[in-house]
């Protein structure tokens, strides 16, 4: 025993390895990707777009106005019959040059995205590029092949998607929505998020280097209000989002009675079930991963944890050694775990939030690391003594703080587990198989990891259910939304 | 033989498995019959005993639903004389029926399956039901335009509060006595009469509904049912009135896919 203490007790210190940007080329201004080329925004307005580890600039971007909107709808639907008329095998010959050059491009897009966004470098170079890469090497595929993935329906390509992102996973969320509408002979306008517009911008990039079709893609940099401009176009024919449940409650209501059909991706508050037969070292691992991961700015964050009540204080003690290990800070070192809170806005809204869990009687343990002085930090925290009814048990708080709640039985797991309005995602952790798939079948939730947490993959469907979203992307059923099928 | 006096029947709604007065106490006439004109409450109370009955329904295993639909065609086909709507159209009904008893264990292969991702996972889709679903029914044709609805929302395992056509009411409440000899359990359907335009407001702004099928036809309500579904995110469908078998059977995936969630589980391989 007292060996194995020595042993967990050993702190190591890491030197500093910072991912150079050197490599990386940007320009000081971006304009507006519309029709195939960066142009100036005739109604909207130039903006910088900030790091948030150091609060310097990066690079100044435009910002679409409603006039521009209007332009790369106009655009989008100029190039849409084009674009349906090639054949599937080269269309997806575009897709797959596109695949090849964020491949290629790998390095730079995963140190622009770790700048812009604050996300790690780790995380950034491990998965949101490689992802993207075979988000759009999966669907190039399926170009030639959409009624298999339809049941053996005829189908048609609906024409012009209005495609909204937000800045947890710019390129990869930009990837899951451009890769599936194009497959499928759609255009598209793309507006990435306020905070995070560069890496969609190098992608607007490549995608001149594939000589894509002029118009078949439109990038527009824009805050809510070009995005509000966005879904109320008249001459669109597909919507889809992810963000927050609000807003996406906002944009069904705002296309009431248009028959437009729509993909929502909301928000989530998940469950992450900790079982007393659980190997609980993988699990403390899998908690870490599920709730810290990208800062724990993720939709689908293990943001609940339940553990079962004989094996609690063990689970929790255990978490917060190894919490206590997390590496916060310069998101371009290789060694960081967690990195910068995406913005200014974003760490107000997890401060409050964190504040009502003391508030309410919750008991808060934050990690005592040393954060830098310069740009937005949280440091990883956990949360005892929750009770369901408290904000920071049921409300999402997109940063990384895990809420700790207990259940005795597997029926009450599953009943607080469901207590919620969302159901994006949730965990579960058994050596039991049997109690894995039963427990598993019983979530309302449209993905469930059994002894693991955030996976993704192009092949595997990912969307909620309830309010957090309805629609899938991924795999064959991420093109559903983007067909319109006979029989 | 002298005449006899007929008995003549008291049009109820069909709530939780039982036949019910509307709690408000309003009917309608529907020709020599006074109908029950269902209320808000009534929708409440509706909803409450979907949701009731939801799990028992879903848990059923999909040979199990498949019988009960067929054997819910069958009790329609000995009860063809006594449904309020033509002979055709009731014929027409009951092929559907037996059309969707055959897709309840076939809908999760062609909708879901393996996922071949690329790391040590054993990973699959697969669609189960959304929960409760809301349904509009047409006008007309009133019995072919409720079944066509409601047929693939029970294969696919959910349980329904069905409004009925405003019209012509009289044969979806005469399905309840059909629905209580098919083996369909208490809560599953739920049949209410009314003014369609106040019952599906109630319907499409009830925040326990997890879909509503639209099949009014009727293009301002459902602008209207499309406001309130946002407030929850509910999953609207919106479809034509559908008037044969064939129409009913041409693209059965979709409907089936409007009113199903795909499930996606993740299971570690090795380690």
């Amino acid at each position: 025993m007292a060996t194995q203490e020595q042993r967990t007790s050993i702190v190591w210190d890491y030197a500093p390895a910072p991912e150079s940007p050197d490599h990386v080329r940007l320009r000081d201004s971006y304009g507006l990707f519309i029709d195939g080329d960066f142009r100036d925004p005739t109604d909207g307005t130039r903006v910088p777009t900030v790091n948030p580890a150091t609060e310097e600039t990066v690079a100044e971007v435009a910002f679409a106005g409603p006039g521009d909107v209007r332009r790369a709808v106009e655009s989008a639907r100029k190039a849409q019959p084009g674009w349906a008329a090639l054949s599937g095998l080269d269309r997806g010959k575009y897709l797959f040059r596109i695949a090849r050059l964020i491949q290629e491009r790998a390095r730079e897009l995963a140190i622009v995205e770790s700048m812009d966004g604050g996300k790690p470098i780790r995380e950034s170079r491990d998965v949101d590029v490689p992802l993207a890469a075979a988000h759009f090497f999966h669907y190039a595929g399926w170009t030639d092949k959409l009624s298999y993935a339809m049941g053996g329906r005829s189908v048609e390509p609906l024409g012009v998607a209005a495609q909204i992102v937000p800045w947890n996973f710019p390129l990869l969320m930009a990837s899951w929505k451009l890769a599936p509408a194009l497959a499928a002979g759609n255009t598209a306008v793309l507006k990435p998020a306020e905070t995070t517009p560069l890496t969609a911008l190098l992608l607007a990039e490549i995608l001149q280097e594939a000589e894509l079709p002029p118009g078949v893609v439109s990038i527009l940099p824009g805050d809510g209000v070009a995005g509000a401009a966005l879904v109320r176009e008249p001459d669109i024919d597909k919507v889809a989002f992810t963000g927050s449940t609000g807003v996406g409650k906002d944009i069904q209501a705002a296309l009431a009675g248009r028959g437009i059909p729509l993909t929502l991706e909301l928000g989530g508050k998940s469950a992450n079930i900790v079982f007393e037969d659980a190997a609980i070292d993988q699990a403390v691992e899998g908690i870490v991963q599920g709730i810290f991961f990208n800062q724990g700015h993720v939709c689908c964050a293990g943001s609940r944890l339940l553990i079962q009540e004989s094996v609690a204080d063990a689970v929790v003690e255990k978490l917060w050694a190894r919490m206590a290990r997390l590496r916060v800070g310069d998101p371009l070192d290789k060694n960081t775990d967690v990195g910068a809170i995406n913005s200014r806005e974003q760490l107000d809204r997890i401060e409050a939030l964190v504040a009502s869990g003391e508030e309410e009687g919750a008991v808060r343990r934050s990690v005592a690391c040393e954060l830098p002085e310069r740009g937005y930090w949280f440091a990883p925290t956990l949360f005892t003594d929750v009770a369901p009814a408290h904000r920071i048990a049921a409300e999402e708080i997109f940063g990384p703080v895990v809420s700790v709640l207990t259940f005795r039985t597997q029926a009450e797991a599953i009943e607080k587990a469901n207590s919620t309005p969302y159901g994006l995602a949730a965990g579960i952790w058994t050596d039991k198989g049997s109690k894995a798939f039963e427990v598993a079948s019983a979530l309302q939730a449209g993905v469930v990891w059994q002894n693991t947490y955030n996976h993704f993959d192009p092949t595997a469907a990912f969307g909620g259910y309830k309010e957090s979203g309805f629609g899938r992307e991924g795999g064959m059923s991420g093109l559903r939304g983007y067909l319109r099928v006979s029989s | 033989m002298t005449d006899r006096l007929p008995v003549r029947k008291t049009y109820k709604l069909f709530i939780g498995g039982a036949f019910v007065r509307s709690e408000s106490g309003r009917y309608d006439h529907a020709g020599e019959f006074n109908v029950p004109r269902g209320s808000r409450k009534d929708i409440r109370d509706a909803v409450a005993a979907a949701r009731k009955a939801a799990p028992g329904w879903a848990g059923r295993t999909a040979y199990n639903r498949g019988q009960i639909l067929y054997r819910f065609a069958e009790a329609l086909e000995s009860r063809r004389a006594d449904i309020g709507a033509p002979a055709d159209e009731v014929g027409e009904a009951i092929d559907v029926l037996v059309h969707y008893a055959g897709w309840t264990d076939k809908f999760q292969p062609v909708l879901g399956g393996i996922n071949p991702v690329a790391a040590p996972f054993l990973s699959f889709s697969q669609p189960e039901p959304t929960g409760v679903v809301g349904l509009v029914a047409p006008d007309e044709p009133e019995l072919l335009g409720l079944i066509a609805e409601l047929a693939p929302v029970l294969a696919a395992g959910n349980t329904i509060v069905a409004v009925l056509s405003e019209k012509g009411p009289l044969p979806g409440l005469d399905l309840g006595e059909v629905l209580g000899i098919a083996d369909v359990p208490g809560g599953v359907v739920n049949l209410l009469s009314g003014r369609r335009g106040e019952l599906a407001q109630a319907l499409a702004g009830h925040h326990a509904l997890n879909a509503i099928v639209d099949a009014s036809g009727d293009a301002s309500l459902g602008a209207e049912i499309d406001t309130l579904a946002s407030e929850s995110v509910t999953r609207v469908r919106h479809a034509a009135p559908t008037g044969s078998y064939a129409e009913a059977t041409a693209d059965p995936l979709s409907r089936l896919e409007a009113v199903t969630e795909l499930k996606t589980a993740w299971h570690p391989v090795g380690a």
